[in-house]
């Protein structure tokens, strides 16, 4: 595919870039050696903070803030950008480096319609002069990225469009111009497993047909090595390790490689085990005998969508919804965005009202309890939410945050809620220091542990996890996974585990309920289900996990040591 | 290293650390939460100490006016000295009436403050109780509230506080012109607060306190209404200055305070028959009302920033 005596069409040599803050300057690239060959896609994986975001913006001279190249060249075509004027950039933008950003949500105005914005960026671009001109090109790109019915399209809004078609939207304007090289940073990561794969995939083709070059900036090491041809592993702000993607993956050198590799879960992944073997329920035999924590039972969520005046539409979020899980155990809930699974999570722990169909906890019907009974429950069930930055009162120190539930049910005295506090910290591998520490000091892993201590602190038999790791970066949410597996084993935890990521499902579930528009289509143990998806709806989401194929996370099992 | 060997071979870094520790917590680091880095931000401009001595000063003035002027700015008034210029003693000269023009200032400070905190705090209290419930129980409370709270916007505060002020024409001291302000300025307070309600009860945080048990009331003053409070602060030093100047306003329309009262406003508005012969009654009052609502103004500004961490990034 690619080979080494060509020369790059962009090569990037000892790039620097800091950030000034007051009289300050903080560096965050130190030093980045990059090619991309012509047709080539090239990937840079890392994670959050590692500077591959940082590396796209500044290719294209778009760094936020303060953000400067300090030094090094990144030269396009004997072209060094870094010497470029502001007016010479604006030329190689679009028409030699086209660009798809992250957020379909935000990136385009929402008072233009993507006609509109398309058509603006082909005459930004000199690609087309004249009116009919202009809307037939707009038309033809649209179509390319795979918009059925582009003429109608041209004049909606984005409001009228889903993610996945903004998207669309998005590539066909960084395609407009028929650049040399598209960077795409992260261009999938907001959109549902199934959207994303058919997207990545007329990405390639259109780029494949044309000889684009693609740098894709990605957190999914998965994702990388199905799409890309080259590797670029960085980490804080360097590049750790490069290569052709099966190389890396199969043969990763750096240590720092080796445990993402080891980190990301996937299909070929173990369940993680516990690290101190010491169950009390060993598998199916001791299952019949012990009552299930939670049995849900046709279960309804209805809700009333106004339709404007005075006339109301029911729409069913949950549609019938069965499942049970033993104790001690794990299931997991998955389905894409809107599939129902959050609101029957509310539903569990009694921070939202069924329409119809039983919920029981322990024998006890979560909907049919006295406020002192409701009260009671609340310390056999609690929750972890999926947003680090959401899930943690910013004006309370860690320790308050972790006795608050202690306090709101009068347990124990001031003293002995120091102490637990201290145990909690202990049990979710914080230091204990922290407690009078805020949360603003902490990372995301780290808010997720206090999170979780914050649900350990009333010793619930039932943990409810709405998508709890989703937004970790991988060696982070690795261990997480690995610190509720242990916490299972040791406390016995029963876990209802929310999730769209079929690959984590595969590390922590014993049990899978797989959930489309409301309703389960197909349930059984882990195994089961991923050896032999019955539902095509199962199959399509399992297929769509990016790097399905590969022998991602072998080591999973030894990195939790 | 050779530049063909990246994209086409496989390149290792050298390792530098044997460990590679993930996520590592931090406890060298300072201790730091929103109010501790405000202040830490706020302190180290020179903006904020010019006003916050500004600030003190006329505090000071208020508090203690004997501390700057030992003349009593009502009685000892000679008609001899009427518009007179600064002599020893009476720095800034003397009014129409022959009153020392600087004690008088001093003196005013207090009734300045006084109405400007009270009417300040009303409209604090009013907006703050109404946009926080409006915000965090929604539903027909907040199309109710917030509908009383468009109308109360509607009306001018000014016009309404003249309204008032007629009625109570017989009792015109500090507290009914304050009430009398406040009463119709907290319209935007209530405005501010339900905006930031909204954004932080749809925190994850909330609904995990919910989940603890937490009643909704004890939920929306534990954790909602602490983090909706830094903009409230914010809004409450703009309309202290907006307060002060309106007192002023009202009582150089004759309906604010008595005439017995000191009062910046009655000053400017006694001085400005006689602004041809004697400029300075007029000017000297004016200065002070400027840069008190000025300094209040400026501290509002400056507090927005320090307590808005993206603002505190873009600097």
């Amino acid at each position: 595919m690619t080979t080494a005596n060509r020369t790059p069409l962009l090569s990037i040599r000892g790039l620097t870039v800091a950030f000034d803050s007051g009289k300050t300057s903080r560096q965050v690239l130190h030093g980045i050696d990059l090619d991309i060959h012509r047709g080539e896609t090239v990937a840079i994986v890392g994670e959050s903070g590692s500077g591959k975001s940082t590396t796209a913006s500044a290719i294209v001279n778009l760094l936020p803030g303060t953000g400067h190249v300090t030094g090094g060249s990144i030269v396009l075509e004997g072209t060094d950008l870094t010497s470029l004027t502001q007016p010479q950039m604006e030329r190689i933008r679009g028409r030699d480096i086209g660009f798809v950003p992250q957020d379909p949500m935000s990136n385009l105005n929402p008072v233009w319609s993507i006609g509109f914005q398309v058509k603006e960026a082909i005459r930004a671009n000199g690609i087309a002069t004249g009116r009919k001109e202009v809307d037939r090109r707009a038309i033809e790109v649209l179509q390319q990225a795979g918009l059925a019915d582009a003429e109608r399209r041209l004049h909606q809004f984005p409001h009228q469009f889903s993610g996945g078609m903004r998207q669309r939207a998005l590539i066909s304007i960084g395609l407009a111009a028929d650049p040399k090289l598209l960077i795409a940073d992260e261009p999938t990561s907001a959109l549902d497993v199934t959207v994303q794969r058919v997207i990545l995939d007329h990405m390639a083709s259109l780029t494949a047909e044309k000889g684009t070059s693609v740098l894709l900036i990605t957190h999914d090491l998965g994702l990388a090595a199905e799409r890309a041809d080259t590797i670029v592993v960085m980490n804080q702000g360097e590049i750790v390790e490069s290569g052709p993607s099966r190389e890396i993956l199969e043969n990763p050198q750096h240590p720092y490689t080796q445990r993402l590799v080891a980190a990301a879960p996937s299909l070929a992944s173990q369940r993680i085990q516990a690290r101190a073997e010491d169950r009390g329920i060993q598998h199916e035999s001791d299952l019949a005998t012990t009552e299930p924590a939670i049995v849900v039972t046709d279960l309804v969520k209805e809700y009333k969508i106004r339709q404007g005046s005075f006339r109301s539409e029911r729409f069913r979020a949950v549609d019938g919804v069965s499942f049970e899980i033993p104790r001690g155990h794990t299931m997991a809930l998955v389905g894409e965005s809107g599939s129902g699974k959050s609101t029957i999570a509310k539903m569990v722990l009694g921070l939202e009202e069924s329409t119809s169909g039983s919920i029981l906890i322990d024998g006890l019907n979560v909907g049919r309890l006295t406020g002192k009974e409701a009260f009671a429950l609340r310390r056999r069930m609690q929750p972890v939410f999926q947003d680090p930055y959401g899930s943690l009162d910013p004006l309370r120190s860690i320790g308050g945050t972790i006795a608050e539930p202690l306090e709101v049910h009068k347990v124990g005295d001031a003293k002995s809620r120091r102490a637990r506090v201290a145990e909690l910290l202990d049990q979710v591998s914080l230091p204990q220091e922290l407690a009078s520490r805020y949360p603003n000091e902490l990372s995301g892993g780290q808010r997720q542990r206090v999170a979780i201590a914050r649900a350990l602190a009333l010793k619930p038999d039932i943990v409810v996890l709405d998508e709890a790791v989703s937004a970790l970066d991988v060696l982070v949410q690795d261990q997480i996974l690995q610190l509720l597996a242990d916490l299972q084993s040791e406390l016995g935890l029963t876990y209802l585990f929310i999730t769209h990521d079929l690959a984590v499902v595969r590390v922590v579930a014993d049990f899978v309920s797989v959930m489309e528009r409301g309703k389960i289509v197909e349930q059984g143990t882990v195994d089961e289900i991923f050896a032999n998806p019955a539902e095509e709806y199962t199959r399509r989401l399992l297929d769509a996990i990016p790097g399905a194929s590969l022998p991602l996370g072998a080591g999973a099992v030894e990195s939790g040591a | 290293m050779p530049s063909d060997q990246l994209s086409a071979t496989h390149f290792v870094a050298p390792v530098k650390n044997t460990e590679i520790t993930v996520d590592a917590v931090r406890i060298d680091a300072k201790p730091s939460n929103l109010w501790r880095d405000a202040w830490r931000d706020i302190r180290s401009r020179p903006t904020f100490w010019v006003t916050a001595v500004v600030v003190f000063v006329i505090v000071l003035m208020a508090v203690w006016p004997t501390l700057f002027t030992q003349v009593p700015p009502n009685n000892n008034c000679l008609l001899a000295n009427s518009n007179g210029g600064p002599t020893s003693g009476h720095p800034l000269g003397f009014t129409f009436q022959g009153c020392d023009i600087w004690s008088r200032l001093v003196w005013g400070a207090r009734t300045s403050l006084m109405v400007g905190f009270l009417a300040t705090l009303i409209g604090t209290v009013i907006g703050v109780v109404m946009g926080a419930l409006a915000g965090f129980y929604g539903g027909w409370l907040d199309s109710v509230l917030s509908r009383l709270g468009d109308i109360f916007f509607a009306i001018p505060y000014i016009l309404a506080a003249i309204v008032v002020m007629s009625v109570f024409s017989q009792n015109r001291t500090p507290l009914v012109l304050a009430f009398a302000i406040g009463g119709f300025a907290w319209a935007s307070t209530a405005r501010v607060i339900r905006a930031e309600v909204l954004r932080v009860r749809q925190a994850d945080f909330v609904t995990a306190s919910r989940a603890i048990g937490l009643s909704r009331f004890r939920t929306l003053l534990t954790h909602v209404m602490p983090n909706a409070m830094a903009p409230v602060i914010v809004v409450a030093t703009l309309t202290l200055g907006a307060a002060i100047s309106a007192e002023a306003t009202l009582s150089f329309l004759g309906v604010g305070l008595g005439s017995s009262t000191m009062s910046w406003g009655l000053d400017i508005s006694q001085a400005q028959s006689s602004l041809r012969v004697a400029p300075m009654a007029l000017i000297y009052p004016s200065i002070a009302l400027t840069v008190t609502v000025l300094a209040f103004i400026i501290l509002g500004e400056l507090l927005r920033d320090a307590l808005d961490p993206k603002a505190r990034a873009r600097r």
